[in-house]
């Protein structure tokens, strides 16, 4: 089949960026998105042209690398796919597709489909772990934890950090992203001891980045690959307003922004 | 060059022991002062930098990603092996040492697995505290399965995630150490060469893949822990940016590389669909446990998958290995795979594939309980392929997934350049010749968590490191050496693409040195080898330019280098003239085409070391010795 692509194209952040269209003809209903990309950025090469820049690694929905707009919507109109999955059986004929890359000011642009996501990892480094040093730890079966919430935690422990909740969230929040880390540690028993000082310090980092707050319009899970339920958010909620009272005597630290790339020769 | 792989003396069970309490150690009020680097964060390099981190070293730690969660690590579907008994069906730290030289066909170093086997259960212990949501029966006790080959239940498993919450453990430990400052973690950063200076690895160059610009890192050790090279083959299960540069550079500044022609062939993939197809996705293998692998009895039946009775179909695997089954190891499976269809039975559009059929499976226990065990991966196959098999078989092939061979390493997991380290899949220890299922991931986090952060100590404590500085003329001797290899590519503006290169790379390798070998293939295959690279050379286009994110020219780097790794791997299956585990040549197998050892000329390590542009590699040995388990034929029948 053939497909047009109107692509969002900018060489960096400075530089100004416009849509281009690419016919792409002989597209099989079997490639994936990206491998249709794959198939355009060839002949862009071949005639001399730069490639369309995207991010990409394990082409099986897992390491959260992929993703972009498609037509409006993140990941594209395959429910729970990511681009990296989604193949283009999902299309017609003749359709145009507008790809974009995810727009949120903590996302700073990057070059074409790609933005800088680590505001991500800073999150994390605020409070999305358990403390517990190599060698610290008791046999693994000393603390049971029932199948029920065993399931629960992994359902929110499935996230993969690609974005597309930010990018979906009119408001641009990373309510879902941030309330599923807290959800999956604060679930399990091995997670209790810090679970105020977590939520306290995640929270306040997602603010510090510039996120936008959640007012539970659900785009977020609906865009989800990993379909994580919007119980996450609510969870985060609770366990944040329990921190805050309970952590109130404690310095709350955040983090800085770091936007530019320049980190090897700083 | 004579190989000491120090291995400790003693009986093999307090080996490890031994080792340890004659390391020496750094004080630790000293140990902040001892800046290391850490390249990769896969499960080997996050478990590493955050435990070295934790114990109080200065860390730099890098990844070509935009972030440290997203290392190839992240996709391995299937478990993580560890002796721990739950299941009280017989499983010991001996057996599971004994099932890894075994499976790896007694080309591996016996202290080194024995040790992995007493580590994995502390990786376990380790991860649960950590908060990886591993299954659970409802008792809230940890649950396991067999898995690839094993006749226990060893395999401990997060549905079919593991790869993924483990390595969100490691990450996530890495994370605290970052913000509690004795980690910096350097994303989006390539390391594009190894600076050696006075004999040992002092530091990197690195590239910065979002501006371009070139750096120089010095440190007082260099850990590598960049993962395989089964891109080699373009097509592969691998993430699309795995890649050997960080070890094939390493390889030309000195350290030796091993076996590198044992790489791993996956029974169970989806099979390739057309030429635009850009990698293979694994079917985890544990779907073997349930489903039966068949072909039809005739060749060239292509009627669909129903319409063939129960006498008219080949459960091959069942017939010729009736104690194993379909549960024979990797290698085995994709051999028997492989010569079904070159007999004209494959099935498919393109007859390059098999059935692995749950029909048996949803009658004897019911669709839902299929559902449970495997419900993701059903979902995958038919997002992919758009066919439902919980009502039609599954269709898979063979495909590569994981190498066995990598840069060689002593026991203390030290190149043969004093002060690089190097772990998880890039080095070569522990699997021989073949891995059992679920190993990886066991063997990535011990070298990670509980190997590397006594061995490197060891190493600062008894080596008197001076100080160098950036302007030292072997750091600027190699960054200069990185900065011409980048402006040659620039400037080729030939009409060919690298990915075209790449596929055509990969089919020779695949073709010739990837699930059966002969030495006439092998020969021709250097041969073709040498003509396309010297082609590559005059006619590969890359455009844009090296001062933003490019990544044209980072593919166009790394496949300049599985040129040279892809024709080493060839000459190292020539010259094994014998077949173990991975290595299939066809020239040595049994009357009845298993694959036929040779241990008087061949029980040995194969660690070649690189002589200079267009000269042969030199073969060192280091010989195997097996004091505990006896070589023998194996027999899965
Ligand atoms: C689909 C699939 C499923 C699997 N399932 C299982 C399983 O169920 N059980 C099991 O035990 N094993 C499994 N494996 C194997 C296992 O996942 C891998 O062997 C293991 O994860 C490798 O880990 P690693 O830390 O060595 O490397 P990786 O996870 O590959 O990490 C490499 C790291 O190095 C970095 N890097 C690479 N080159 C450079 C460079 N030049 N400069 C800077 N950084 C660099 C990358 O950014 C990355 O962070 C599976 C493999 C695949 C492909
Ligand atoms: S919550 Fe979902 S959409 Fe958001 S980062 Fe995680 S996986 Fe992506
Ligand atoms: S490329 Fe990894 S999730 Fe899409």
């Amino acid at each position: 089949m053939k497909l047009t692509l109107k692509i969002w194209r900018q060489k960096g952040p400075e530089a100004p960026g416009k849509f281009v269209s690419y016919p792409v003809d002989n597209v099989n209903p079997e490639m994936s998105m990206l491998e249709c990309l794959d198939v355009l950025n060839e002949s862009l090469i071949e005639r001399g042209e730069e490639p369309v820049a995207f991010e990409h690694d394990c082409r099986e929905g897992i390491c959260g690398s992929c993703g972009f707009m498609i037509s409006g919507i993140a990941h594209g109109p395959q429910a729970a796919t990511t681009v990296c999955q989604l193949t283009m059986r999902h299309f017609k004929d003749g359709d145009e597709l507008v790809l974009e890359p995810w727009r949120s000011r903590p996302f700073p642009f990057v070059k074409d489909l790609v933005v800088d996501r680590r505001a991500f990892d800073r999150i994390v480094q605020a409070g999305g772990y358990i403390s517990v040093s190599t060698g610290n730890a008791p046999d693994g079966n000393a603390i049971p934890v029932g199948k029920e919430e065993a399931d629960r935690a992994m359902d929110a422990a499935a996230c993969i950090g690609c974005g597309a909740c930010v990018a979906a969230c009119p408001n641009g929040s990373a309510a879902l992203f941030t309330g599923a880390k807290i959800a999956h540690l604060g679930i399990l028993p091995q997670g209790q001891p810090e679970r105020d000082r977590r939520a306290v310090r995640m929270v306040a980092q997602m603010n510090a980045e510039g996120f936008g707050s959640c007012t539970n319009i659900g785009e977020c899970t609906g865009v989800c690959p990993k379909e994580i339920p919007l119980e996450v958010i609510a969870r985060m909620n609770r366990d944040y307003l329990r921190g805050i009272w309970k952590e109130r005597h404690q310095l709350v630290t955040t983090i800085a922004p770091v936007t530019d790339w320049d980190l090897v020769t700083k | 060059m004579k190989l000491d792989a120090r291995i400790p003396s003693g009986p093999i069970e307090q080996a490890w022991d031994n080792a340890r309490f004659e390391m020496k150690l750094v004080n630790p009020a000293n140990k902040r002062r001892h800046h290391l680097l850490v390249i990769g964060s896969g499960l080997a390099g996050a478990s590493a930098a955050a435990t070295l981190g934790e114990l109080g070293y200065n860390v730099t730690c890098f990844c070509f990603q935009d972030s440290p969660r997203r290392a190839h690590s992240i996709a391995a579907q299937g478990g993580i092996n560890a002796a721990k008994n739950y299941q009280n069906d017989g499983d010991s730290v001996y057996r599971l040492f004994y099932d890894t030289v075994k499976g790896g066909d007694f080309r591996a170093r016996e202290a080194n697995v024995y040790r992995l086997a007493q580590n994995s259960l502390s990786i376990i212990d380790q991860a649960v505290a950590q908060g990886v949501p591993f299954a659970r029966e409802y008792g809230g006790a940890l649950t396991n399965r067999s898995f690839g080959g094993a006749q226990v239940s060893r395999t401990f498993y997060a549905r079919g995630q593991t790869g993924q919450q483990l390595l969100l453990g490691a990450y996530q430990a890495l994370e605290r150490q970052v913000d509690a400052g004795t980690v910096t973690m350097i994303p989006r950063t390539e390391m594009l060469d190894l600076i050696v200076i006075d004999g040992r690895a002092r530091g990197i160059v690195a590239r910065n893949l979002i501006t371009g610009k070139l750096s120089v890192h010095l440190a007082e050790a260099v850990i590598l822990a960049t993962g395989g090279y089964g891109n080699v083959y373009y097509l592969s299960t691998n993430a699309k940016g795995s890649n050997a540069t960080a070890i094939w550079r390493a390889h030309k500044r000195g350290a030796l590389f091993a076996n590198p022609c044992y790489t791993q062939i996956h029974p169970t993939c989806i099979p390739v669909s057309g030429d635009y197809q850009s990698k293979l996705t694994l079917m985890s293998e544990s779907l073997r446990n349930d489903g039966r692998i068949w072909v039809p009895m005739n060749k060239g039946d292509k009627r669909t998958p129903n319409e063939i009775s129960e006498e008219e179909r080949d459960y091959y695997l069942e017939r010729r290995y009736p104690s194993f089954g379909n549960l024979v190891p990797r290698d085995v499976a994709s051999r028997n795979a492989k010569a079904v269809c070159d007999e004209g039975r494959g099935v498919g559009e393109t007859g390059l594939g098999v059935y692995l059929d749950f029909a048996d499976a949803i009658a004897r226990l019911g669709e839902h309980t299929i559902r449970e065990r495997y419900g993701n991966l059903f979902d995958m196959y038919q997002r992919i392929t758009d066919e439902n098999p919980y009502k039609v078989p599954m269709r898979i092939y063979p495909a590569i997934h994981y190498t066995m061979g990598g840069l060689w390493v002593d026991y203390q997991l030290q190149s043969t350049i004093p002060g690089l380290f190097v772990l998880g899949e890039a080095n070569f220890s522990d699997h021989g010749a073949n891995r059992l299922g679920a190993s990886a991931l066991m063997q990535g986090l011990s070298d990670g968590y509980f190997i590397i952060p006594y061995t490197v100590g060891n190493y600062l404590a008894s080596s008197k490191l001076g100080k160098v500085s950036e302007s030292h003329p072997d750091a600027q001797a190699a960054l200069s050496c990185v900065r011409t290899g980048i402006d040659k590519l620039l400037a080729i503006r030939g009409r060919r693409t690298v990915d075209s290169f790449h596929r055509e790379l990969g089919k020779i390798v695949w073709d010739d040195c990837g699930m059966s070998r002969n030495a006439q293939g092998l020969r021709t295959a250097i041969e073709k080898i040498r003509a396309l690279r010297e082609e590559y050379w005059q006619n590969v286009t890359v455009p844009g330019s090296g001062d933003d994110l490019n990544q044209s020219l980072e593919k166009a780097g790394r496949v300049a280098d599985f040129f040279e790794l892809g024709e080493l791997m060839c000459i190292d299956a020539l010259e094994r003239n014998e077949s173990c585990g991975g290595h299939f040549r066809e020239e040595y197998q049994t009357p009845d085409g298993e694959a036929q050892r040779d241990d008087e000329h061949f029980s040995y390590v194969a660690a070649w070391g690189y002589t200079g542009p267009g000269k042969p590699p030199e073969l060192t040995q280091e010989p195997l010795e097996f004091a505990y388990v006896h070589p023998s034929q194996r027999s899965y029948k």
